[in-house]
């Protein structure tokens, strides 16, 4: 239980609303019990004389009692089980506040799919236990208090005798309970192997088929299900036991009344109504005994998921605002400087990047260049920090990075990353994701300047045009000269561009780069490109091999080296001459 | 936050008559037990009631006359039905699930073959998400119609008559009094899951639309952190989860309404059943045991009407999936395979294009004309820009689509007419984006072919220079790969993607050499690879490597669909075109560079 403590704080924020829900499980249930004993006196009262009216004064009287019964089981409802939603927004809200502020290293290793299952799973296990945990809990108790005395004050005897079955209830639903969970989770998991299954055979349905393997593909497919069957039916054999073991156990109860109670007719020390309403109690106790052993494990799911949540709460924030940080700086120049600076993802993983050094002066125009996987997004990524660089220092304008206020420095970059990203939402409220406020005149120069203003003047509602699932799907280039208009709307000192034009057709390319020159005019740029066109006209060039700098230089420098930059500018001209032909 | 519906939200009737039959039609082979199941559910259905009025013979027929034995006779008799039904309740229930998982087993597995067959253009215009809905999730929710709506349905509607026939057996009069609230229980019943049904899509909605805002946020967290977004997003986070918590406590509203609601009613049954009954048992017009067991089924009445309700929307979420399922099955999008294939046998290799014209779209021909010869063992290196229709020509060589005009043709016969799998068998394709399978990079190599032996795999992986690496890995060869390769790097799965085509050692080899710029020592192994694996086999190549344009026997240079020039090295170049200026262009310069 010592991880649900942590919900100590939402419980004390609704208090009073619980402490209201307990009193109506309170005055529910004594209306509940209470129609039991007007039937017994009814029946008893037939084997004398009884009037017409007496009976239906009864019979009145019994819906009365339910009656207001019922509207205080209407009310627990609306009081606890609210709660339990409240709480469960507060939660969920608190988890969202703290995901937001996590370093993207937390994102790296972790899944989308199971951050989202903290979200939903979790937080509802927990939800389970606030809201009908502790109504039933609450409720179980009581009603099982009040109903053992009142069955007692009838026949004691009879009552222990007919109870027996009971606590075997509890206890399956408990056993079974956890049995279920367990298998239920196996299948979950067999399915989730069966999705993947099929999700990458229709990726890969080109080679699938090119390799003549459609029938092990089935083969496999049929596997996967026929184990999905057998977990199914694991479950089945549990599941099955459920519903006719509860009739046996309760039917049993009945039957012992009848049994016992009944000789105890003959023999004149009960009547009629007194059975009865025996049998009505153990009607009422059934319910509470059931929910008794799910409570139990609902508790225990609950406490599982809140120690994941918790886990995820202590989860450290890494990249933050420190105590050095001089919240004195509230603009930044764009002068940067990497000084013996190397990175690794993982403690273990050979560096991403080594020895790093170079300095770009306010206003000027670095480009970088390198193979696949050479450590130029990793290196771009250390500027806003996305990630902290492990070894060495990053200075913007003499400054460490990591002494800047980390709102200064992002608001001062304007990041175009290699994977252009884009939210399922207008046009314009995209373009302005950076700004304060939604500015359309900021955003159609930034998106002239991006070249992308022609495309939207096709878009059926221009800027208002919403995009992604729900609305037009962007091709790769338009995806790409958005996230540019995105980051110069923002205005930035710091222009990162990393391959944001890979999707962009040459000549395209050109026109923005044209503009960009215009727009790039004191502002720090970096570009990452694997065509040379894109980056023959940057101020210096640097060459990253396997994560360290290879060479440096401009373009003509460059060239004279016959290195790296040479061999793929050769190899771009081919390209290039193919494309002009005809 | 998905606001509209797409296909696979839409929900309609619960009962369409045509969907019922075929759906039955895989209940067919499963007929006799089917039947089976609803006889003895029939049979048991009727269990539940007996007790109720073996009661009443308890009460009126022994305990009032004192009647020990009588009473032990009662009690064992209700002791042995309550066992019968436990037992056979089990079974039954265990049945029908093993029935529903077998149908859907059949079911899963016609889908999936099907698709196995669908032609390439079918992939082209279906999202692969919305296919994968289709085997899983779709067939999934079939289980629960198959298995606890068709034969429950029987076992829900015969309790609700036996109770009847019961109740009307001991006395019709005092029946029709406590039925008298029946009406208003069915009706609340139904309307309360009408309501029920809608807050739940309600809530449905709102959480869907807070998953997706989720999904999005957390794929695009990089974004939100580099645009200081974290307030406004959160913000906006905040109204989608208020959403979702009001679509919750409108729910519970319902709930807070009928769970007290059905109890007033089955207490107005009570309170009915002593006031008539009572006054008849004074009349001495009625026994007291029958009283005693009317108590006890108005318990009994409101379990099989709750089910039933919810028996609806079982029905119209499974008619809604099998709708899609069908539409799937009935999808024809094939490569149609020859009825009567020409057997081939140990292939040449000897391949010829005809005039051959192509369009994915009618009449927008992407290969114009096409005619080009390649002799067993000799290679063909086609160069061109992006869009000039290169790999096109891999595609309907394989018969992934095929042709409008012209022939192609291996070892002089029409592709057309050789069985599919059989042209595949010997046609081995390296394409330049690797597609990896999850699993080891030994099953990625033989794709789980058992006539791949592991020395065959071993022997391929060393041929193109895999084997190296591999063995450095922690699990060598049964090293797992993960969600699409993310383990390797790019040049080691171009690697493993050789060794897979040579492990099944074709006559002929389609390769597309990767335009990615790896690093310079990994360029060094890959050519050394494709040398390896153009050995001795027909190939087509689409080059980018110099070394391999050079090496093969003809060179076609394609341009927007057309052959410009074709002819070997020295000829192009004699013939002073566009490869001669290609050439001069560009791979002079590279080979001077190379030699420096």
């Amino acid at each position: 239980m010592k991880n649900l403590r942590t919900l100590k704080k939402y419980f004390v924020r609704y208090k009073a609303k619980l402490l209201w829900g307990m009193l109506f499980i309170l005055l529910s249930n004594a209306g509940m019990v209470y129609v039991p004993i007007i039937i017994k006196d009814a029946i008893n009262l037939l084997q004398t004389r009884v009037s017409y009216e007496a009976l239906a004064r009864y019979a009145i009287l019994l819906v009365v009692v339910s009656a207001i019964s019922g509207l205080f089981r209407f009310y627990i409802r609306q009081t606890i089980i609210v709660v339990s939603r409240e709480i469960e927004y507060d939660l969920r809200g608190d988890f969202w506040k703290h995901i937001q502020e996590l370093p993207l290293r937390y994102f790296q290793n972790n899944s989308t799919g199971t951050i989202m299952a903290h979200a939903t799973n979790d937080i509802n296990a927990v939800r389970m236990f606030i809201g009908p945990a502790v109504m039933y809990s609450t409720d179980t108790l009581l009603r099982f208090v009040y109903v053992i005395v009142i069955m007692c004050s009838i026949s004691p005897s009879v009552t222990v005798y007919s109870l027996i079955p009971l606590p075997f209830l509890s206890f399956l639903v408990f056993y079974v309970g956890k049995m279920i969970h367990v298998r239920f989770t196996a299948i979950q998991e067999v399915f989730g192997v069966l999705t993947t299954k099929a999700q990458e055979n229709f990726s890969g349905i080109r080679v699938v088929k090119s390799y003549v393997r459609e029938d092990s593909e089935i083969e496999e497919f049929v596997r996967i299900s026929k184990d999905s069957l057998v977990k199914n039916m694991s479950l089945a054999k549990v599941q099955s036991l459920f519903q006719p073991i509860l009739f046996l156990l309760t039917g049993l109860s009945i039957i012992i009344v009848i049994g016992a109670g009944g000789a105890k007719i003959m023999r004149g020390e009960l009547l009629i109504g007194d059975i009865t309403a025996m049998i009505l109690y153990l009607g009422i106790l059934i319910w509470p005994m059931i929910a008794f052993g799910w409570v139990i494990n609902i508790i225990q799911q609950a406490e599982a998921s809140m120690k994941r949540l918790n886990k995820i709460f202590a989860e450290p924030l890494e990249i933050n605002n420190g105590p050095d940080t001089r919240n004195d700086i509230t603009e930044i120049t764009g002068n940067i400087e990497f000084r013996d600076m190397s990175f690794t993802y993982r403690a273990g993983l050979t560096p991403a990047l080594k020895n790093i050094n170079f300095t770009i002066p306010a206003g000027k125009t670095v480009a970088i260049m390198g193979h696949t996987g050479c450590g130029k997004t990793s290196l771009v990524n250390l500027i806003p920090r996305l990630y902290d660089a492990t070894g060495g220092e990053i200075f913007i304008d003499g400054v460490p990075i990591k002494q800047l206020p980390l709102t200064v420095l992002r608001r001062s970059i304007g990041f175009v990353q290699q994977e252009a990203f884009l939210f399922s939402d207008t046009l314009l409220n995209n373009l302005s994701y950076g700004l304060r406020e939604v500015n359309e005149e900021q955003v159609m120069n930034a998106a002239r300047i991006a070249r992308f203003d022609h495309d939207v003047k096709d878009f059926p509602e221009k800027y208002n045009t919403i995009i992604g699932e729900r609305g037009i799907t962007l091709s790769g280039g338009q995806k790409q000269r958005a996230t540019l208009a995105r980051a110069i709307a923002m205005n930035p000192k710091i222009l990162i561009l990393d391959d944001s034009f890979s999707a962009v057709d040459t000549h395209t390319e050109e026109e923005i780069l044209k503009n960009l020159r215009e727009f790039m005019k004191g502002r720090t740029s970096i570009l990452i490109s694997h065509r040379v066109s894109t980056v023959q006209a940057a101020d210096i060039i640097i060459v990253l091999d396997r994560g360290s700098i290879a060479e440096t230089g401009t373009h003509d420098e460059l060239l004279a080296l016959n290195g790296i930059y040479s061999e793929i500018y050769y190899k771009q001209l081919l390209e290039k001459e193919l494309e002009e032909l005809g | 936050m998905a606001q509209n519906k797409n296909d696979d939200e839409v929900i309609g009737k619960a009962y369409d008559a045509k969907l019922m039959r075929r759906l039955l039609h895989y209940v067919k082979p499963y007929k006799k037990y089917v039947v089976l199941a609803i006889v003895l559910n029939i049979i048991v259905a009727a269990l539940g009631p007996l007790r109720p009025y073996l009661t009443k013979i308890a009460v009126d027929d022994h305990i009032v006359h004192k009647n020990y034995n009588g009473l032990l006779w009662i009690v064992l008799a209700m002791l042995a039905t309550l066992i019968f039904q436990s037992v056979m309740q089990y079974f039954l229930t265990y049945y029908t699930q093993y029935l529903g998982q077998r149908t859907i087993l059949d079911l899963r597995r016609e889908l999936f073959a099907h698709t196995q067959k669908l032609a390439a253009r079918f992939f082209d215009k279906t999202p692969i998400g919305r296919l994968v809905t289709r085997v899983t999730n779709d067939v999934e929710s079939l289980n629960e119609l198959f298995s606890s709506g068709i034969i429950m349905v029987f076992s829900d509607v015969f309790i609700v008559l036996w109770i009847l026939a019961f109740m009307f057996y001991m006395d019709w009069q005092l029946s029709l009094v406590t039925l008298s609230v029946m009406p208003v229980l069915i009706y609340g019943t139904f309307l309360f899951r009408t309501k029920v049904r809608e807050a739940f899509r309600d809530v449905r909605l709102h959480l869907a639309r807070l998953n997706s805002f989720m999904q999005e946020n957390v794929t695009g967290m990089s974004v939100v952190q580099i645009f200081n977004r974290e307030k406004k997003e959160f913000k906006t986070f905040s109204g989608i989860n208020a959403d979702h918590r009001k679509a919750n406590i409108d729910s519970i509203f319902y709930y807070a309404v009928f769970y007290p609601g059905v109890e007033l009613l089955s207490t107005i049954a009570i309170g009915l059943i002593i006031w008539y009954g009572g006054g008849e048992i004074i009349q001495s017009r009625m026994q007291l045991g029958v009283l005693f067991a009317f108590l006890q089924y108005t318990e009994m009445f409101f379990r099989p009407i709750r089910d039933l309700s919810e028996k609806y929307n079982i029905m119209q979420t499974a008619m809604a999936s099998s709708e899609r399922i069908f539409k799937l099955l009935d999808d024809g999008t094939m490569i149609k395979n020859p009825e009567n294939p020409v057997p081939m046998g140990k292939l040449q290799g000897d391949i010829e294009f005809k005039n051959v014209y192509f369009a994915y779209n009618e009449n927008d021909f992407v290969l114009k004309n096409i005619s080009f010869g390649i002799k067993p063992g000799q290679t063909i290196a086609i160069v061109g820009a992006t869009g000039a229709g290169k790999s096109s020509i891999i595609n309907i060589l394989t018969r992934f689509y095929d042709i409008g005009n012209g022939s192609i043709t291996v070892d002089g016969v029409d592709i057309r007419n050789i069985d599919k799998k059989e042209l595949r068998e010997h046609i081995s394709i390296v394409l330049q984006d690797v597609f990896l399978f999850s699993g080891s990079i030994r099953s990625n190599i033989s794709m789980n072919n058992p006539a791949i032996s592991d020395e065959k795999i071993i022997e391929a992986a060393t041929l193109v220079g895999a084997d190296k690496f591999i063995r450095e890995l922690p699990n060598k060869y049964d090293e797992e790969v993960k969600e699409r390769g993310a383990t390797l790097s790019v040049g080691q799965k171009q690697l493993i993607s050789f060794a897979r085509a040579l492990a099944y050692d074709p006559q002929i080899l389609i390769l597309d050499e990767a335009t990615s710029s790896v690093d310079t020592e990994a360029e060094q192994m890959i050519q050394r690879a494709i040398e390896q694996l153009l050995k001795g086999r027909t190939a087509i190549v689409i080059a980018h490597r110099l070394s391999t344009i050079q090496n093969a026997n003809t060179i076609i240079v394609l341009h927007k669909g057309e052959i410009k020039e074709m002819g070997n090295h020295q000829e192009l170049l004699a013939m002073r075109g566009i490869y001669y200026r290609l050439y001069q262009l560009q791979y002079k310069d590279q080979e001077a560079v190379k030699n420096v």
